[in-house]
């Protein structure tokens, strides 16, 4: 008896065991699967010899056979003889190096992440599902679907991702499915639309309107005209004041009595990062060594492993094109072809708003709207839980949009339940696969002009140069046509007076071609002159960017690709450049003044710090001190000026600062500084939670000493080891932040606003210099690789060429059998019928 | 001392023939089976399960490290987490066959003690 228990008991441990290892548990994987040589992560290597080796895939649904090139950085350069075959070829190859990135992120897109990794992504999926990217993302596959030509990319393209997935066993999968324990499914065309959406809600889902609101409220208009003015700087819009309007507009629609919205405390948990932002200029003929034009671009984005884009090569009858695509979606997004090049950064106008809504009752089935009570449209989500039950969430919709709201909310009129709905042109059908499929084809400045036209969201200003000695930009995206200031702060979701009344018309975008300048150029700036007619947004980047690219063009002659190259690894601060000289004067006071004050003792740490400050050539180079210390010193001097009067713990409100240039001058010329010494002091300049009356130098001193302070705990003493790339600390993060999957602490220069705009997460997230002429000729790199394979070499094989600012040229093929020495393998598709 | 050997040979070989068709988890049978087949004590049961199966995953194991994965290997050794050391990733693989394998034949051993234990001193000799 006693031998069957023993025997019995140890039976029962060996299957326990089995089975904890072959589940996941919680967050740990499935051990014994994701161990096992035979299916495992063991599985998943990947050699040199074996990419090198020529091969022939026999594929379902090709018409035709495709040849596929790949060079020396796993680049494909696909050659097909018709369009189907081509998108098929992409969409394969994609899926080949990226179907675990392409899938997790329309997942993220669409609210699935809780199917993957359980409960704890539940707040994520409902707050995805709210903002309503599904919604949108159906709206714009509709019409893409709906256009014949878009319809045979979509289509093909998900076949070719098919036909990949359907050549795997589990052992084949790539290893984040096994880590995370699930399978891939099924592509379809809303897939790509979603990765558009998560696209744009990257770059045009920030709003301030309810912080605006809460301001408007606590300070009134008159606080609200002078810290918060409508872009207050528009020297350098991206399209001149000057620049021709060749258009007559429309009459705008007049603005409704004010509104004053109730307070709130219900802005979105997650927006997106403010500081995503971008470059891209061109210089004329006239300018280059050439005399065709030279253009760059490089969009700061995350900056993650696998990387956000993807190289490729697209040849086939009516179309040659090399560019970077993203994972997921068909077409070149930015690149150029034998004729021209392109490129985008992002235009921060406002196309997203928020209406606050009246409910008949508690039950929310109808709101008031244009004298009457509307109905409300409730759809239903059914989000699927890993390990438990589905959960069912309702998202209510208005005319205007989604009623978004993921907080625990505080009624602050318990009569009348008060909720927003948003309305945001991300959610409108579009067709901007269209627009791509087109600039692909481009040949001329009209075909560039004419394909824009389907683009809507989101907005972003589109460079372009020609072989035609033509250069242009255009902000473009669906403007809402708008009052001044309608949206800048919560509408009155109850008068059809608040509502959109149309659009601007595309062709009267701000758009400039070949200024007499001999330049365009953007970096997220104002998008047009004061003498454009109609209402954009309130709220752009600072100019620091565009201030110095615009610079340093003005003086561009004889320009050659490293001309491009060089500058947009520029790292001097604009900001810096402005604002240290009156810092450092500051400190010590003015006789003009009859203040003057005694400086930190030159062995004090504070008296160190200014004098690496005074010799400091407000370059952000990887190994600048005076950097760091710059860069904690004015933004905890932002901190101490305006926390005690829009910070949310001292106000108990969500509000937003005034914005930088707005900062730097109520400092330069409102502060009692030295300079200014006759105009009173700014009250804004005290901190009211102290009883002392706090005045610019108390403000300089305390931040100074607390930057000195914050190195000194986190490096030791004052020295190399304070270098800017120590304390900025660039990290390229893997997708899901797993540790040992990404490259940390990247010694490389730049910063937020400076041209290499090279954050501690963001950061050009691919460079790109081509050079027009009778043979094109291009450069580009990006920080990672062509495969999401971890355990392949071309995982983040680019990441050092890209921290030293340097760039490949680019294999540009004009037909298949080509010889270039940089090429390595070839591979044949052919129909597998 | 022979059928010891014997025993670990015959779980190396049918758990690497069972695994390439069926899922890793085709070792406990396996084990389990051998092990009630042919017999031994509880000790060398285990023994020749944990050898037999961990073997059964140490060799393709380091013939694919040799092969291209050993990028991948360092870094799941950082997340696992193993301070990046993929000898010890390589280790703790086969270990863990090893340990079900060796459990398994345990059980088999032990199962086939109890329910017949004349038979046990047959096979032994």
């Amino acid at each position: 008896m006693l031998r069957i228990l023993k025997a019995g008991l140890a039976l029962l441990i060996t299957l326990t065991l089995t089975w904890v290892l072959n589940t996941k548990q919680g967050d740990i994987p499935p051990v014994g699967k994701l161990l096992s040589p035979y299916r495992g992560f063991w599985q998943n290597g990947e050699t040199a010899e074996a990419s090198e080796e020529p091969l022939t895939l026999k594929l379902p649904g090709l018409h035709q056979p495709v040849r596929v090139r790949f060079d020396d950085r796993r680049v494909p350069h696909i050659f097909a003889e018709n369009e189907h075959d081509l998108y098929y070829a992409q969409g394969y190859l994609t899926a080949h190096d990226r179907l675990w990135q392409m899938e997790f992120m329309t997942r993220v897109a669409a609210g699935r992440i809780s199917e993957v990794v359980g409960p704890k992504a539940l707040e994520y999926d409902r707050f995805q599902r709210r903002m309503g990217l599904a919604y949108g993302a159906e709206n714009s596959v509709r019409s893409m679907l709906q256009d014949p030509t878009t319809r045979v990319v979509l289509e093909s393209y998900s076949e070719g991702v098919n036909a990949y997935i359907n050549s795997l066993a589990p052992k084949d999968y790539p290893f984040e499915y096994k880590l995370l324990d699930y399978a891939p499914e099924p592509w379809q065309p809303l897939k790509c639309a979603l990765l558009l959406k998560l696209m744009a809600w990257d770059l045009s889902g920030r709003s301030d309107d309810l912080r605006l609101s809460n301001i408007l409220s606590k300070y009134g208009p008159a606080v609200v005209n002078d810290l918060f003015p409508d872009y207050p700087n528009r020297t350098d819009a991206i399209v001149p004041t000057g620049s021709p309007l060749n258009f007559k507009p429309l009459q705008v629609p007049v603005a409704p009595p004010s509104f004053q919205a109730a307070l709130s405390d219900k802005v979105p948990a997650r927006e997106p990062d403010a500081e995503l932002g971008s470059n891209n200029f061109a210089v004329a003929g006239s300018r280059s060594a050439s005399g065709l034009p030279i253009l760059a671009n490089d969009p700061h984005l995350q900056l993650n492993l696998p990387s956000i884009w993807y190289q490729i090569q697209m040849v086939a009858p009516g179309v040659n094109v090399y560019g970077v695509t993203i994972p997921g979606a068909p077409a070149v997004i930015i690149g150029f072809n034998e004729n021209v090049a392109w490129g985008v950064t992002n235009v921060g106008g406002d196309v997203l708003d928020w209406y606050q809504l009246k409910f008949k009752d508690n039950h929310m089935r109808e709101y008031w709207h244009d004298g009457r009570w509307k109905s409300i449209r409730r759809v239903v989500e059914r989000i699927v839980v890993r390990g438990q039950p589905d959960r069912l969430d309702t998202v209510l919709y208005t005319h205007h949009g989604p009623i978004v709201y993921d907080r625990e909310e505080k009624v602050f009129n318990k009569q009348t339940p008060i909720r927003h709905a948003m309305r945001w042109t991300a959610h409108d059908g579009a067709n901007e696969v269209l627009a791509f499929y087109r600039l692909n084809r481009a040949r001329t400045y009209q075909d560039y002009s004419a394909a824009l036209k389907t683009y809507s969201s989101p907005a972003q200003n589109f460079i372009f140069a020609s072989n035609q000695n033509d250069i242009a930009i255009r902000p473009n995206g669906h403007f809402p046509l708008k009052w001044q200031d309608q949206g800048k702060f919560i509408l009155d979701g109850t008068d059809k007076a608040y509502d959109w009344q149309g659009w601007i018309p595309m062709e009267q975008n701000p758009h400039v071609e070949n200024p007499a300048r001999g330049f365009v150029s953007s970096a997220n700036q104002p998008s047009a002159g004061l003498d454009y007619p109609y209402y954009l947004g309130w709220d752009y980047a600072p100019s620091d960017r565009g201030h110095r690219i615009n610079e340093r063009l003005a003086k561009m002659q004889h320009a050659t690709p490293d001309s491009l190259r060089l500058l947009q690894n520029d790292n001097l601060d604009v900001n810096a450049r402005l604002m240290l000289p009156w810092m450092l004067e500051t400190m010590a006071g003015t006789k003009m003044t009859d203040q003057k004050y005694a400086l930190p003792a030159s062995t004090s740490p504070e008296g160190a710090a200014m004098q690496v400050l005074n010799r400091w050539d407000y370059q952000y180079e990887a190994n600048a001190v005076a950097a760091s210390i710059f860069e904690l010193w004015y933004t905890n001097l932002v901190d101490r000026l305006w926390q005690d009067d829009f910070g949310a713990k001292a106000t108990g409100l969500e509000m937003r600062y005034p914005s930088q240039d707005r900062t730097n001058r109520l400092l330069l010329s409102q502060s009692m500084g030295a300079r200014f010494g006759t105009v009173p002091a700014s009250p804004w300049i005290d901190d009211r939670t102290t009883p002392k009356r706090e005045n610019a130098h108390d403000l300089l001193a305390a931040s100074l000493h607390f930057a000195v302070d914050s190195l000194t705990r986190k490096f030791g003493p004052q020295g190399p080891k304070w270098a800017w790339s120590n304390q900025k600390s660039t990290d390229i993060n893997h997708l899901a932040n797993l540790p040992g999957f990404g490259r940390m602490d990247i010694d490389c220069a730049g910063s937020r606003g400076s041209v290499n705009a090279t954050g501690p997460r963001n950061g050009p997230s691919w460079r790109m210099v081509v050079a027009l002429g009778p043979q094109v000729k291009a450069y580009g790199i990006f920080p990672g690789g062509q495969s999401g394979n971890p355990a392949s070499a071309y995982y983040d094989d680019m990441i050092e060429t890209w921290r030293l600012g340097q760039l490949d040229e680019l294999v540009f093929l004009r037909a298949a059998d080509e010889n270039h020495p940089r090429l390595q393998s070839a591979w044949r598709m052919e129909s597998s019928k | 001392m022979k059928s010891f050997a014997l025993l670990t040979l015959l779980i190396l070989v049918f758990c690497g023939l069972g695994q390439l068709l069926l899922p890793w988890w085709c070792i406990v049978p396996i084990c389990f089976l051998l092990a009630a087949w042919r017999g031994a004590s509880g000790g060398l049961a285990f023994l020749a399960g944990l050898l037999g199966a961990g073997l059964s995953w140490w060799v393709p194991a380091i013939w694919l490290h040799q092969y291209g994965v050993a990028r991948l290997a360092a870094r799941l050794a950082m997340l696992l987490p193993l301070g990046g050391n993929a000898g010890l990733l390589l280790l703790l693989s086969g270990l863990i066959a090893g340990i079900v394998g060796g459990l398994a034949a345990l059980s088999g051993a032990w199962g086939r003690q109890a329910l017949a234990p004349k038979a046990t001193s047959v096979s032994i000799q």
